[in-house]
């Protein structure tokens, strides 16, 4: 069995993570519809996004691995951390749901990393900067995607729409933690390293606004719910998937083909 | 002195480049498809700059190996490949003839990558008209925003009834 790799406290490192564990765990619940979409379509598309998700995933993780950790790599990174190591939101690692769970789960996280990738442009790292302009593209043609069929199932029949509702009743539950700061976004802010969380909160329900008008979806009510998996405190969910991704490296360590 | 001789380890190298087909569309070169961005003779080195397509493009393994096989097999080596992620390609970099070889193979080649610039609409949009690569008719529709490869999508010509793939602008 290999054992679990520790990490340091340092800001600039929880930065890079909560975007690429972002990416990483979004593109291994994705990558489980692959065969069981329901048009060979759709199947397509959600594991090309997954593929775009863990790409970008494996250009954050390699730069941090760079430049605040010396000895671990993109594949130590992914698969040898503990559970509370992994820095997503928690809304990425939900269970993958029905077909409207996963739409509008894209929808939201998708028009995020959109305005997140969008300002990173600018970050004053050159490496973060350069994996933001390639991403930035990818994220688009992902929002868009998951936009059109949002309208589409939304604005569709009685069943699609009440799963939409459903759906998105739970979603909105975890998206306050994508524009919540802490130190971490203060560092970030003051090293010019990015934006913190909460400057992307406006233009993002801007975008959502649009979007579910255009499905003839009402935006849910705020609720006092708060998760916290960015800093560590995952769902019971994350635990399953991690075993999942896991079990390989752990079983065979440094295993390659 | 004729012009081989002139020609430079550089030179010989993008020659060798415009050979080396992509993996996953192999109607087209490397070179033609534009991720080559540099070669430079560093002496007992010679370093081929690529830029990858996607982020999640699994052919840039494959790349970066034939590549470096061609330009071994070509006397020209050793060499070595660096990524280099910005600029971010985009698919205005695919040469004319790389353009039209894509569309002698059956895939309709991208318009100008400004497209992928303009604002997100979620309503009242229309869809580009990207005409038949074998008919030519404009008459066609999208059947899926994704493809066999991240860079592709489905599309279906309604005037000669026949599938066709269309490399996305990015």
């Amino acid at each position: 069995m290999q054992a679990s790799i520790q990490l340091p406290t340092d800001p600039k490192l929880q930065y890079l993570l909560r975007i690429g564990d972002a990416c990483l765990i979004l593109g291994q619940r994705l990558g489980e519809w692959c065969g069981h979409a329901p048009i060979v379509e759709e199947d397509i598309a959600l594991s090309n996004m997954a593929l775009d998700l863990i790409g970008q995933a494996r250009g954050v993780l390699t730069l941090a691995g760079e430049q605040c950790l010396q000895d671990y790599d993109e594949d130590q990174l992914a698969f040898l951390r503990d559970e509370r190591d992994y820095l997503n939101p928690t809304i990425v690692e939900l269970e993958r749901g029905d077909f409207a769970f996963t739409v509008l789960r894209n929808a939201i996280v998708a028009t995020w990393l959109k305005l997140l990738w969008e300002r990173l442009r600018d970050t004053s790292d050159a490496e973060l900067a350069a994996i933001a302009g390639k991403a930035l593209k990818e994220a688009r043609y992902h929002q868009q995607h998951a936009a059109d069929w949002a309208v589409r199932l939304g604005d569709g029949t009685e069943a699609s729409r009440q799963r939409c509702e459903a759906a998105l009743a739970r979603l909105w539950l975890y998206t306050p933690e994508l524009f919540e700061d802490d130190a971490v976004d203060a560092a970030a802010k003051a090293s010019g390293l990015g934006p913190a969380a909460s400057e992307l909160r406006e233009p993002w329900l801007a975008e959502m606004r649009e979007i579910l008008d255009a499905a003839t979806l009402a935006l849910p009510a705020d609720t006092a719910f708060r998760s916290n998996g960015k800093r560590g405190v995952h769902s019971e969910h994350m635990g399953y998937i991690l075993s999942e991704m896991q079990y390989l490296q752990r079983a065979f360590p440094g295993g390659a083909w | 002195m004729n012009a081989a001789v002139e020609a430079t380890r550089v030179d010989r190298a993008w020659a060798v480049l415009d050979a080396v087909p992509d993996p996953e569309v192999p109607a087209i070169s490397v070179r033609e498809l534009g991720i080559v961005r540099e070669v430079v003779d560093r002496g007992a080195l010679l370093e081929i700059v690529l830029t990858p397509t996607y982020s999640g493009c699994p052919a840039t393994e494959v790349i970066e190996r034939s590549v470096l096989d061609a330009i071994d097999a070509a006397g020209l080596g050793p060499a070595r490949v660096t990524m280099r992620r910005a600029p971010a390609w985009t698919t205005d970099w695919i040469s004319d003839d790389g353009k039209r070889k894509l569309r002698d193979y059956g895939i309709a080649p991208p318009g100008p990558a400004a497209e992928g610039t303009a604002p997100i609409r979620i309503v009242g949009r229309r869809a580009e008209a990207v005409p038949c690569p074998r008919c030519g008719s404009a008459h066609t529709e999208r059947l899926s925003a994704f493809g066999s490869t991240a860079c592709k999508a489905l599309w279906r010509c309604i005037a000669c009834k026949e599938p066709f793939e269309h490399f996305k602008p990015i």
